[in-house]
């Protein structure tokens, strides 16, 4: 299983955290620390995963971004890379071509889409296009319900009473 | 439209009945969306500093009415505070622009929400809540001050509020969060809510927080939803259910059958979630999930996703081990997929798969070696990396896969990539034999030399652990070995000095014949004035120094080494081997003496050396290799008068500013020598110059004072077991403290040894009694003799603590130890035991071609045995692993009747288990009592039902078919198998593994 999910920028700042596994505070600021000293310093064409406490971190580096899983030592580290790029993709489709000021603005739009990705530490659903469609019917009910009460004649009702 | 946007958020703030109104309109609570959000979302024009915002609103107020209305409400403060709430990107943009300082921007906002986080509207609470979230998840503060106002928020009817307040709640809630109690309720409502969104968010977070109440509490729910007719919520709920299972193992009572009807579902979805529990599941303890096979077999087979393939065959690889019919049936689809897929992730699990469970079956290993290999010569790093990870686990049974690839690992030694490089050191480490091991090692430190400190050292090590492991078990040629270890301490980044100066002192310790080999290379070090300036070298030459005091007469050239220890830069050592630097100097400088005087006087016929030549002669029979080899090494360096006189003034010169040193262990040292200096000078010296008469006289004095200090020195350290002190008895009338409470203030500061195989008790420590005692020699020479003969009598009485070798034998070469008739027999005894080594140690493995017989490696039995590692691998028998072995192996009988009952009763399903198979065909008429069965799930049970009774008929014959198919060769069987891939015909799976399905 996944045991956390980080999202580190290349100068170090964290973009993302979601964890799997209980780790307290102390422990998570600590996993982070460790882990970018360990991810930030490898060069590029090396390869993507590092052996780290006796668990294996898969991380992959988009533009600034590193995107990092924490997984047990016997689970399929190319499937790890495939859920990342997963990820990514389905991030892209519904930002529209994503950068990292999206996932800054946009934090928990992040969590919301990694959400229907992952539960519990495992892969929920392979299909970007379901993902889209889902977060996006999420959203939708959220403008619905916007669009009504801030239509003029709502206002307006809200307002005379 | 902001501007409108904003009036209406006035409004909302100020009238909490309006908000009461709203609640009415819209029941569904997703469509309720708080208008702080749609602010956040919708207004990227408007600006959102809070400057900015206080302008356009003090516009918009230019109504009278809203004025009137701002105007009334200034006095609340939870208005101002809605009113003014900085959003998330407020929080945001404000961090990025904050010219504060990031620490003070931070605890103002964190300041700013907990004032927030108490209101009473929701909206502004939430936002809080957000805000919260962020700062907690990437600015790691704490938020469990929130954990309440969390629960608050979630109480809201409105799926935005919920949503913020479950991601708040999966963020910080821990088992000991003490409102963990009140949110079962909160999740129960959700669990059951009609949006199956909300039930997806509370599913998220009961994955996340659950802790054995919750699990239990909530199990009823979790099993309605397994069964839910919404995919999206019923595949949450597989995968949650994992959890669920992990803290409550009951719960797998009501849940287990559920999650194996799952199993069977067509849908890709819901069978990767069940795959992925499963192979969770499997993890831990995978003999209760062996009845499952036969679905999981299936799968395989039909599965057309790669991600489900994947779990499944990590299933199959925790399986297969604990059923070899069932490896004999799946290693062949295994390496079909393995020939078709196009996959790399799911190529690699098959080759891990087969290479991990199946490594008996030679064809699917070699198909596997020959994908590794593809991933070895494969340009992409990863693929190289996963490649050579294959490749360690195969090296466990099949070395030669590693031999095959040999060049490939060698040259990954030098890729860039350290992973890849650390990875490719251990598969090379694995590969060393006794054969190759000069080879290897010559190529790795060639590679040492070239490559990063840190893999310099990386290789050093596991050279070094390689090479030492089982007491040397692979090394034969120790004249090698020692020269390698001196070869590996000059390397530039060498760092491995502490384990390399272990080696020097332990193999000098164990291995007699390589101590001359030993001497030499430590010359080498010592005499290098470069080396002194490296401190991480400081522990070899520690040791060098160490070794050539003790085994100075194998030297070719003892004053060599008084110069080299005695050498002005040794200044630069750290005081504590300093102080070995001493008395190792100590030790050469009276086996110079010894010779020049004692042997070379004995020579010209002195007559009081005469006694003790006839004790050589006797030891020249024990110990005749050594003693000859000693005397070609001492005659190669001629010790004369002049050259000892030389000697003295070197040791005064070089040591007398050492009185004064602040070590007192180094100023003790020095004061010793030069104390035994000014002895030997004031008698040795004059009677060199004088006349024969006189000299032989004083003489006398001179080679008695010598060859007593020799004595004391020639004493040989062996290795001493650990356990040793634990083997001496008790004597009588012994009365021990028992409380040593106090022993621990005193001893408090002092380091335990560290845990080595041996206790080498410190050389120096040892040497510092001896040399306490030469002062005493003075005064009582017949002391030390009795002493000696003490410790032989000793010996003699406990000689099971000392070691079996006959280092008596190095010991007579100049002085026996005491006059001991006994000891001769003793020797007789150590000289047999060292036969008996000597035969164990070479016959299994000397090889022909070996020019020269391994040397005997001395071991004490009981602690040189490697501790066997006691760590068995206990399957689980936890609460979990039980209660799944009770569903599947107790209860393929009640699964035909799986639609009767589904609250579990374990006293119930005992009785039923005795009565299961005769009644299975009456049971199948008992009408539902519609507890929550659907038509599918009768259909499905009648299925299982017929299958069982299918297998009940192909029971009788199944010892017979079972024959058969031991006998009948592969291929036939697998056709038979393809046929019935079809997955209703289940019975060719079933018959194969009968008891699968029982």
């Amino acid at each position: 299983m996944i045991h956390f999910v980080l999202l580190i920028s290349r100068q170090g700042k964290v973009r993302l955290t979601k964890w799997y596994s209980p780790y307290s505070q102390k422990e998570r600021t600590k996993v982070i620390r460790e882990l970018s000293g360990l991810i930030l310093t490898r060069g590029p064409k090396l390869c993507n995963f590092v052996e780290w406490r006796g668990l294996r971190v898969v991380y992959k580096r988009y533009a600034s971004l590193y995107f990092c899983m924490c997984i047990d030592e016997d689970d399929n580290e190319l499937e790890i890379l495939e859920i990342i790029h997963h990820y990514v993709e389905v991030l892209d489709r519904y930002f529209g071509s994503v950068c990292e000021l999206d996932l800054i603005y946009n934090f928990h739009k992040a969590y919301f889409i990694l959400d229907e990705l992952l539960i519990a530490g495992e892969l929920q659903e392979p299909s970007k296009r379901t993902v889209t469609r889902l977060v996006a019917a999420q959203d939708s009910l959220v403008e619905t319900a916007k669009e009504q009460t801030s239509s003029i004649t709502n206002i307006i009702a809200q307002a005379a009473k | 439209m902001s501007s409108s946007s904003v009036v209406s958020l006035i409004k909302v703030k100020q009238n909490p009945k309006r908000k009461k109104n709203t609640k009415n309109a819209l029941p569904s609570p997703i469509q309720n969306f708080p208008r702080k959000f749609h602010l956040f979302y919708q207004s990227p024009t408007l600006k959102n500093l809070p400057n900015a915002k206080f302008h356009q609103i003090t516009l918009n107020n230019q109504t009278p009415k809203s004025l009137s209305l701002h105007k009334s409400q200034m006095s609340g403060p939870s208005l101002m505070d809605s009113l003014f709430q900085r959003t998330l990107e407020d929080l945001i943009k404000g961090l990025r622009q904050q010219l504060i300082g990031e620490q003070a921007f931070i605890s103002k906002a964190l300041e700013e929400i907990r004032k927030e986080i108490k209101s009473t509207d929701l909206s502004t609470k939430s936002t809080a809540l957000l805000k919260l979230c962020y700062l907690s998840n990437l600015h790691f503060h704490d938020m469990s001050f929130a954990a309440f106002h969390a629960l608050e928020v979630l109480s809201s009817p409105r799926f935005s509020h919920k949503k913020i307040a479950y991601h708040a709640i999966s963020l910080s809630f821990h088992d000991s969060t003490p409102v963990l109690l009140l949110i079962t309720n909160h999740l129960r409502k959700d669990l059951t809510s009609t949006n199956e969104f909300e039930v997806s968010l509370s599913l998220q977070c009961l994955s996340r927080i659950a802790n054995v109440d919750l699990a239990r509490d909530l199990t009823p729910e979790v099993f309605t939803l397994l069964s839910s007719n919404k995919l999206y919520v019923r595949k949450r709920a597989v995968a949650v259910v994992l959890r669920v299972f992990e803290k409550y193992p009951d719960s797998v009572r009501v849940c287990f059958k559920r999650l194996v009807e799952n199993l069977e579902n067509y849908d890709p979805q819901i069978l990767s979630a069940v795959v992925g529990v499963f192979s969770e599941l499997a993890c831990k303890d995978p003999r209760s999930y062996l009845p499952l096979a036969p679905e999981f077999y299936k799968i395989l087979v039909d599965s057309k996703s790669n991600w489900i393939s994947i779990k499944v065959l990590k299933i199959f690889a925790k399986l297969a081990p604990l059923e070899p019919r069932l490896a004999n049936r799946v290693v062949e689809p295994i390496c079909d997929l393995m020939r078709k897929t196009g996959a790399k992730s799911l190529l690699f699990e098959c080759v891990r798969t087969v290479v991990t469970s199946f490594s008996e079956y030679e064809s699917a290993v070699r198909l596997a070696v020959e994908k590794i290999r593809e991933f070895l010569v494969d340009e992409d790093p990863n693929l190289k990396y996963l490649g050579l990870h294959a490749l360690s686990i195969v090296a466990s049974k099949h070395l030669w896969v590693v031999s095959e690839n040999k060049e490939v690992l060698i040259k990954s030694l030098s890729d860039p990539d350290p992973n890849i490089k650390i990875e490719s050191l251990r598969l090379v480490m694995a590969m060393v034999s006794e054969h190759n091991v000069a080879e290897i090692s010559k190529v790795l430190v060639n590679y040492a030399l070239k490559s990063d400190p840190l893999f310099c050292n990386e290789i050093l090590g596991s050279i070094l652990s390689t090479c030492s492991r089982n007491v040397y078990e692979i090394i034969v040629d120790f004249d090698w070995y020692v020269s390698l270890l001196g070869e590996m301490s000059r390397i530039p980044h060498c760092q491995m000095g502490e384990e390399i100066e272990n080696q020097f002192i332990d193999i000098g310790l164990r291995v007699k014949d390589v101590r001359p080999e030993l001497v030499r290379v430590a010359r080498d070090l010592l005499i290098d004035p470069a080396l002194l300036g490296n401190s991480f070298l400081h522990r070899v030459l520690s040791a060098a120094a160490w070794v050539s005091g003790e085994y100075v007469e194998f030297s070719r050239n003892p004053l060599e080494f008084m110069e080299a220890l005695l050498q002005p830069r040794t200044s630069l050592l750290p005081p504590s081997i300093m102080a070995i630097y001493i008395q190792s100097a100590f030790k050469v400088l009276v086996f110079c003496l010894h010779t020049c005087f004692v042997r070379g006087g004995s020579t010209a016929g002195v007559s009081a050396s005469a006694s003790y030549e006839s004790f050589d002669d006797l030891s020249v029979e024990n110990g005749a290799d050594s003693t000859v080899a000693h005397g070609q090494t001492c005659t190669s360096a001629p010790i004369t008068n002049e050259s000892i006189v030389n000697l003295l003034k070197l040791v005064e010169l070089a040591l007398s500013p050492l009185l004064g040193s602040h070590d007192v262990e180094v100023q003790e040292r020095a004061r010793n020598l030069l104390g035994f200096v000014d002895l030997i000078k004031l008698e040795a010296l004059n009677s060199s110059g004088q006349e024969e008469n006189d000299s032989e006289r004083k003489g006398v004095e001179a080679t008695k004072i010598i060859r007593l200090v020799h004595d004391a020195f020639s004493k040989e350290l062996g290795p001493v077991s650990l356990t040793a002190q634990g083997k001496v008895p008790v004597p009588d009338g012994l009365t021990l403290n028992e409380n040593l409470g106090d022993l621990e203030t005193i001893c408090g500061d002092i380091e335990l040894p560290s845990s080595n195989t041996f206790s080498f008790g410190y050389p120096s420590e040892e040497k510092d009694v001896s040399s306490f005692s030469n002062l005493q020699i003075k005064e009582d020479s017949g002391q030390l003799n009795e002493s000696t003969s003490l410790l032989a009598e000793h010996r003699k009485r406990h000689g099971l603590y000392y070691l079996p070798s006959g280092k008596s034998e190095v010991i007579s070469n100049d002085y026996p130890p005491a006059n001991d008739p006994a000891l001769q027999g003793d020797n007789n005894d150590n000289a047999s035991d060292l036969v008996k080594l000597t035969a164990e140690s070479l016959v299994p493995k000397r090889k022909p071609n070996h020019s020269k017989p391994r040397p005997v490696v001395v071991k004490l039995d009981e602690v040189d045995e490697k501790p066997v590692a006691v760590k068995q691998l206990e399957s689980r028998d936890d609460s979990l692993s039980g209660a799944v072995r009770d569903i599947l192996f107790g209860s393929e009988d009640i699964l035909p009747t799986s639609s009767r009952s589904n609250l579990p009763n374990s006293n119930r399903k005992g009785k039923k288990k005795q009565h299961m198979i005769t009644q299975v065909e009456s049971k199948e008429n008992v009408v539902d009592d519609g507890n929550s069965s659907s038509r599918r799930r009768k259909d499905h049970s009648h299925g299982k039902e017929r299958r069982h009774r299918k297998k009940n008929a192909e029971e009788r014959n199944e010892t017979d078919r079972k024959e058969k198919e031991s006998s009948s060769n592969h291929p036939r069987r697998h056709k038979s198998r393809q046929r019935a891939e079809e997955p209703l015909k289940v019975p060719p799976q079933t018959s194969v593994i009968p008891d699968f399905l029982l």
